[in-house]
């Protein structure tokens, strides 16, 4: 028998449909993975299966888990079901926990509210739930707090949460998005264990085509509300009817046309040089007069970038990337060794004017990192602050025209707020204003890590575009393995503040050396080669 | 999961056990040397806050113009006259001695003698503040018990009419002034029904409860502004929260919204209340003068004024000392209260 069954769903909020005409079906010991990009509406059908929806909306067509018809249930009823049928796993760990209760405390929750276990009994389910997801009691007592886990420690928490009634259904939405590569290997096997002990369905949500061709039995393609294809993994993958499958494959696989690297002279200076740079951040003192201790974000680094080369730099959250990043850029005062940008060395006190026209960067986040009160013009001469030789009236109003132009939008842009633009262009706003000094090199700290795979694409020719146009260099940091590679000539690998492994690119990832950068490339699903269908 | 089977015999066990109230729960027992760490820089802090204030109140009375004497005594005052006091209020030492003198004598429980009065100030003080601490203390007790409520009631049921009347109600509370306020609870309470007396203290001799009955009237005045403060912090301190992701959690474990609300909104919300009620119960002991002059109480508030109009700078500067130590103090309550409420700062300073 069908597990859930859901036909012809439509969900509107006030007067804007939001879901139309949405059916799926799961059975029980299948993952169905719902894939689109934002805003397709994907996470509002978990939340429509849970009848967990804000206020205001309506509902139509039918939902039926094992038969019993969802929509007809109270919210009394709807509450015993939560948790006790369906299990829902959110995306974000770092916050879908309780701050102030234990972790044990959370999870035996779900155990005295659907069952008549004694707190006793609670707590040694609670413990062996624990030790099913790979938390052992010696290390993770029930009675640590979520602060003192990190983030897949936390998912798995979160997971131990849902599964702890085994419920016939197991809803998890983006699960991995936050998490590092391995993290998330690890998570998904986790999680697809799961599904086979207890032979659960699972709805898997997720945005990455490669996780969905990796751990599905089926999919379905959601855009703006509606399901455009569905079918069975292996099928669906080797046909991708819809237009607009195609073009999710193909801009998940975008290879952006870069310029051939330039091939400079080895003996000439490096544009950027940053030799043996150390940082230490002091940590809490053990005892009021102890010496205090250090932890070492970035140790002894070294590494050189010449002109319009593209270099990438690898690693998972916390080996220090984005310590380095800052320290180049004058942000975060070094505590050995020295950074040089075109030959002159960066002082402690921040960059010089020169050195601030030189070299520009652009952030992870399209919405967080702009004044909203600010109009576009102004935003994007920002960087002339720190410039000795800023232009003025005509010139300068020249100069927004040609930089937003070259980001792909229109002079008259100029004039809006930064609330008018998609993430899209707010990056290409974020890309002018690094570019309006005429910087030689572009720094971009997961400047494409928030964005929808054709959004991506985009941004990625735009930038390989301005690499011709401008012969710029980049230095690129992602946990993406995949953008870093289609998008530099050489990469580092850095773990636990040091390089260990360095090369071009290519050599890099198809023969890796050191054991870390194996185990990366290891753990990053990989899209099945489209070409055969093959999975 | 295996069935889980419930005794029928042992079930007044299994509800003692299953519904033990929250703070009688097992939990990780405080880790002691990290709670240990951070009552200790509290404590530090409190100790080098206090010096510094002291000195902050002793020297900005000495840079201010003129020589307290004269200031004392007023223009037409003779130059012996102020010689004398001059002497008498030990002006002749040098500061550091002076100041040195001073924060011990208070160390030791001598504040000085009031020039106007010829008291002890530690007397006056003294008697004054058993009139303002349990005021303070009473108002702030009837304000945290009627806001709380207010707040989760509004909160529970934001944009419905139970919420609009309690927003309406608090908007109210925050407008009128309390001094009406005041005179409109004598006016009905005192005046037309009698219930309580429309001023003054019966003093703690006549027992515990005339006393606090005297003091009732003035207690509701004080609180109600309070109140209504805080119930606003309390429901915008709850909203946020459950926007948080974690009610989203605990709401598709299948806990209802208002369980939510009850077991995972309600803690995290506290902080932002408990630090307004720190910020209040400094205002209610020294702030309560036009209460107090309402309700012609003798309380630190009417002190104050009084000493200011008779320039008695020598009760001014131990009266402002008592009542920046008891701000201080308030503050270090509030400190090692977030870290019982919020595991993550107990390994903080």
């Amino acid at each position: 028998m069908t597990l859930l069954d859901v036909t012809n769903l439509s969900l509107s909020i006030g007067a804007f449909p939001i879901l139309r005409d949405v059916s799926l079906s799961v059975d029980p010991g299948e993952i169905l993975a719902i894939t689109g990009e934002s805003g397709s509406g994907k996470s509002l059908t978990a939340l429509t299966i849970l009848r967990l929806l804000p206020n205001c909306t309506r509902l139509s067509g039918h939902l039926s888990l094992e038969g019993q018809d969802l929509l007809a249930l109270s919210e009394e009823q709807m509450c015993d079901l939560r948790g006790h049928k369906i299990g829902m796993v959110f995306q974000e760990p770092m916050t879908a926990l309780n701050p102030v209760q234990s972790i044990g405390d959370q999870v035996m929750e779900t155990i005295l509210l659907h069952s008549s276990a004694t707190r006793t009994e609670a707590e040694a389910e609670a413990r062996s739930l624990l030790d099913r997801v790979g938390l052992p009691a010696d290390r993770f007592p029930l009675s640590r707090y979520p602060h003192e886990l990190s983030g897949g420690q936390r998912q798995r928490v979160v997971i131990a949460m849902a599964i702890a009634m085994r419920p016939a259904l197991l809803i998890a939405d983006e699960p991995t998005t936050a998490l590092d590569v391995t993290t998330q290997a690890q998570i998904l096997d986790l999680l697809r264990d799961l599904v086979r002990d207890y032979g659960m369905g699972m709805i898997i949500i997720t945005h990455d085509l490669a996780v969905v061709a990796d751990m599905a039995d089926h999919i379905v393609v959601m855009r703006k509300g509606e399901v455009v294809e569905t079918g069975s993994t292996k099928q669906l993958l080797a046909t991708r009817r819809h237009p607009y499958t195609q073009k999710l494959f193909a801009a998940s696989n975008h290879q952006a046309d870069l310029p051939p690297p330039v091939t400079t002279d080895p003996q000439s200076a490096p544009l950027l040089e940053v030799r043996n740079a150390v940082r230490d951040y002091p940590l809490p003192r053990k005892r009021l007069f102890a010496p205090a201790e250090h932890m070492r974000a970035v140790d002894h680094v070294s590494f050189a970038l010449h002109r319009g080369e593209r270099l990438g730099l690898v690693g998972e959250s916390g080996c220090g990337k984005s310590t380095l990043t800052r320290a180049i850029l004058g942000l975060e005062p070094l505590q050995g060794g020295e950074i040089l940008l075109d030959g002159s060395p960066l002082s402690g006190k921040g960059l010089t004017a020169e050195q601030r026209r030189k070299m520009q960067v652009v952030f992870q986040d399209p919405f967080g990192s702009f004044n909203p009160r600010h109009k576009v013009a102004r935003l994007i001469t920002e960087p002339f602050h720190g410039v000795s030789d800023a232009p003025t009236g005509q010139d300068r109003d020249n100069r927004v025209a040609e930089a937003l132009i070259a980001v792909g939008l229109n002079p008259e842009d100029a004039d809006r707020y930064i609330h008018q633009f998609s993430g899209g262009q707010r990056q290409r706003i974020a890309i002018a204003r690094a570019l309006i000094t005429r910087p030689e090199l572009i720094l971009f700290d997961e400047a494409v890590s928030a964005l929808d795979v054709s959004v991506r694409a985009q941004i990625l020719d735009l930038l390989a575009e301005l690499c011709s146009a401008y012969g710029l260099s980049y230095l690129f940091i992602s946990h993406d393995l995949h953008v870093v590679r289609s998008m530099t000539d050489r990469c580092l690998v850095m773990q636990k503040g040091q390089i260990v492994e360095h090369g071009q690119t290519e050599d890099l990832f198809s023969a890796p050396q050191h054991p870390y950068t194996k185990s990366l490339i290891a753990a990053a699903p990989v899209l099945p080669d489209l070409a055969t269908g093959a999975a | 999961m295996p069935p889980i089977q419930l005794e029928i015999g042992n079930f007044s066990a299994f509800a003692r056990d299953r519904w033990r109230p929250l703070w009688t729960r097992a939990r990780r027992p405080p880790n002691l040397p990290l709670m240990g760490r951070y009552f200790a820089k509290r404590l530090l802090s409190l100790i080098v806050s206090l010096v510094v204030a002291s000195w902050v109140i002793f020297f900005v009375i000495e840079i201010a113009p003129g020589d307290p004497a004269s200031f004392m005594l007023g223009i037409n005052a003779q130059p012996d006259t102020i010689a004398a006091l001059r002497s008498e209020l030990g002006l002749d030492e040098g500061k550091v001695t002076r100041y040195i003198n001073w924060f011990t004598g208070m160390l030791q429980g001598d504040f000085g003698t009031s020039y106007t009065y010829r008291t002890p100030v530690a007397q006056m003080v003294a008697d004054r503040l058993w009139v303002s601490l349990p005021l303070a203390i009473y108002a702030l007790t009837l304000s945290t018990l009627i806001a709380l409520p207010a707040g989760i009631y509004a909160a529970a049921r934001r944009g419905k009419s139970g919420d609009i009347a309690v927003m309406g109600a608090t908007q109210l509370g925050v407008a009128v002034p309390n001094f009406w306020f005041a005179m409109m609870l004598v006016l009905v309470f005192a005046i037309n029904l009698r219930w309580f007396s429309a001023g003054g203290f019966v003093g703690w001799e006549a027992g515990p409860l005339a006393a606090l009955h005297s003091l009732t009237l003035p207690a509701i005045a004080l609180a109600l502004p309070q109140a209504a403060i805080l119930a606003r912090v309390m429901r915008s301190a709850l909203l946020d929260i459950l926007g948080e992701d974690f009610i989203r959690t605990a709401r598709a474990k299948g806990l209802s919204q208002r369980q939510a609300l009850w077991r995972h909104g309600l803690r995290n919300a506290l902080i932002p209340v408990l630090t307004i009620i720190g910020l209040q119960f400094s205002f209610l002991l020294a702030g309560a003068i036009i209460i107090e002059q309402v309700f012609y109480l003798p309380g630190l508030g009417r002190l104050v004024f009084q000493a200011i109009s008779a320039r008695d700078l020598i009760v001014v500067e131990s009266v402002v000392m008592l009542l920046v130590f008891a701000v201080i103090m308030v503050n270090f309550l509030v400190d090692l209260t977030y870290a019982l409420v919020d595991p993550r700062l107990r390994g903080r300073g």
